[in-house]
């Protein structure tokens, strides 16, 4: 085993990192409760008074709405042909089997202004006028692979005798979808399926490409950041995306233990 | 016999008879099956975002006419001649890869220790928290933590202060090319240390005793079986880690300083201010390439199967 020394040495490291990781987010939540309209350090003092004007903004509201529609229907779409490319690859060998799995997780692999100007470019050309739909489509492309990953990774721990014993008993294909198929992989439908929101309900680089003059709420945040335009309300409103995009990761992770984006089958 | 029970169960005539014949008809061919689910997520990849990128390298080949600001469908490789001749292109192109690479080594040089820990030192219940505890921050708002660090490293900052406590000299990180490191390699590190950690983990007790057992010190079972298969993992994490800082354009609006263009910011400068797209797709070609090439490499190191 490794010594004392190594031990402790990596015990602080871990310390360390966690403090490194963690800090700045504790950071931006202490500073939507600061008191001043200044955003320097210390803060003079504790306040909720940012939170009302924040929540009521409309600009804000708006930006939010379209983020939860825009999330809502980039999930649906990415839970159809996410779980059921995780079928097709994971029941039948069949020659491109590796060629589908890279496919999907292309638009993640690959930096987000390609996917971005590639779809610009692709709307452009079709003379497709930037909208609601333009932005589910951006986005369903980089959340079918979590939801791909999530089933996949389920459907490989299940063994295949199970569905065999339910035909056997007399089950026909879909009564052996409904009773046994499907409850072995809801869990992890419904944990890409949160992720896959929350990736939508973050994303900001393809969005800036596909979203034409309307504004998502990153979209928002952003540009109130780089023109410096009322940062109390946006401390606030960071403040509360965080606080509600950990309740379903938190979830996601409970369900599966899987990391979404990343392969860490145990 | 498959056939005979099918048509038996046919005689029924109902709805399920016929659900059940389809399903029949479906398991006994499996590679119609196995067509009907692939197909639509297939097509769809392919009609939108396979023709995306043919139309982002069809429309670099364009150009735009300075004056009518229409775009001028005919072949040219005017696009990529400027970008080819543009010095200040260059720096641009250079500075986004040697950022992106040094974000990929710190990365990886924290992670390391970091995931060793989790996999190898860790009990179960500490290594569950600690893998929650990576996982977290990767799923939190990106911008959230982007703009935590712009309000850390200000002049009257977070860090500043410290440093005062400290009673050392202020550093003017913000706005700079250091910051745009710093904050990348926060941002992306939890991409780096998962699989890391995944490859750790996958490693045999025994190969290690193996290792001592035929009289290796801690110090060369490290070299010589840990980090060669370690080393998958350590791509798979670089795909991400360098691939993201590559494509990025926010950090560098926000923490970046006036001379620290990304090729991304070039890219959507040209797209959303200057209305010229074809030169936008041509030097949006630039990351593809650099990806492309790079993940020829990791897919030699083997680290698709560790993505």
């Amino acid at each position: 085993m490794e010594s004392r020394n190594t031990r402790i040495a990596l015990s602080v490291w871990v310390a360390v990192v966690l403090a490194f990781l963690y800090i700045p987010i504790l950071l931006i939540c202490l500073y939507a409760f600061n008191r001043s309209n200044v955003e320097s350090w210390p803060i003079p003092g504790l306040t909720t008074k940012w939170f009302s004007p924040a929540i009521h903004d409309p600009d804000m509201q708006q930006a939010l709405w379209l983020s939860l529609k825009a999330g809502a229907l980039s999930t649906a779409v990415a839970l159809v042909l996410g779980s059921a490319a995780a079928f097709g690859v994971h029941r039948f060998r069949f020659f491109g089997r590796e060629a589908v799995s890279f496919l999907l997780v292309l638009p993640i692999a690959l930096p987000g202004i390609i996917t971005g100007m590639a779809l610009n470019s692709y709307f452009t050309f079709w003379k497709i006028n930037f909208g609601l739909w333009t932005i589910v489509i951006g986005h369903a492309t980089f959340c079918v692979v979590v939801v791909y990953n999530n089933v996949i990774a389920r459907l490989r721990r299940v063994p295949g005798s199970l569905t065999e014993a339910s035909m056997d008993l007399g089950a026909d294909g879909w009564q052996t979808f409904r009773h046994v198929t499907f409850p072995t992989i809801s869990t992890a439908l419904i944990s890409g399926g949160l992720l896959a929101f929350a990736l939508s309900f973050d994303e900001v680089i393809v969005t800036t490409f596909t979203a034409g003059a309307q504004n998502t709420l990153p979209i928002w945040i952003f540009g109130q950041i780089r023109l410096g335009q009322s940062l109390p309300q946006v401390n606030v409103v960071v403040f509360l995306i965080l606080a509600v995009t950990i309740v379903p990761v938190a979830l996601a992770q409970r369900l599966t233990r899987e990391s979404g984006i990343l392969r860490t089958e145990e | 016999m498959a056939e005979r029970l099918d048509r038996a169960q046919g005689l029924g005539g109902n709805r399920a008879g016929a659900r059940r014949r389809l399903g029949g008809a479906l398991w006994r061919r499996p590679r119609l099956k196995g067509a009907s689910l692939l197909s639509p997520p297939v097509l769809a990849f392919v009609l939108v975002y396979v023709a995306a990128l043919v139309a982002l390298f069809v429309s670099s080949l364009w150009t735009v006419d300075s004056f009518t600001g229409l775009t001028i469908h005919s072949w040219t490789l005017d696009n990529f001649r400027e970008l080819w001749h543009g010095a200040a292109y260059h720096t641009v192109a250079v500075r986004t890869i040697l950022i992106a690479a040094a974000v990929t080594v710190t990365d990886a040089i924290i992670a390391f220790p970091f995931a060793y820990f989790m996999a190898r030192l860790a009990g179960p219940r500490l290594r569950a928290v600690l893998f929650v505890l990576v996982l977290l921050p990767l799923w939190a708002s990106y911008l959230a933590r982007v703009y935590a660090w712009q309000l850390i490293l200000n002049s009257d900052g977070l860090l500043n202060w410290s440093l005062g406590k400290l009673g050392l000299p202020a550093a003017n990180l913000a706005y700079t090319n250091t910051a745009m490191w710093i904050v990348f390699s926060y941002i992306w590190l939890p991409f780096m240390i998962l699989p890391v950690y995944a490859a750790l983990e996958r490693i045999p007790h025994s190969y290690i005793e193996a290792s001592r057992d035929l009289g290796a010190k801690s110090g060369r079972t490290l070299r010589s079986v840990i980090l060669p298969l370690a080393l998958p993992g350590i791509v798979a994490g670089s795909i991400f880690t360098f691939s993201l800082t590559l494509g990025d354009y926010i950090t560098p609006v926000l923490v970046g300083g006036t001379s620290s263009q990304f090729i991304g910011n070039v890219v959507y400068d040209s797209v959303n201010g200057a209305g010229n797209l074809p030169f936008g797709a041509a030097f949006a070609v630039v990351p593809v390439l650099v990806m492309g090439a790079y993940l020829l490499v990791a897919r030699r190191l083997g680290a698709f199967e560790a993505l």
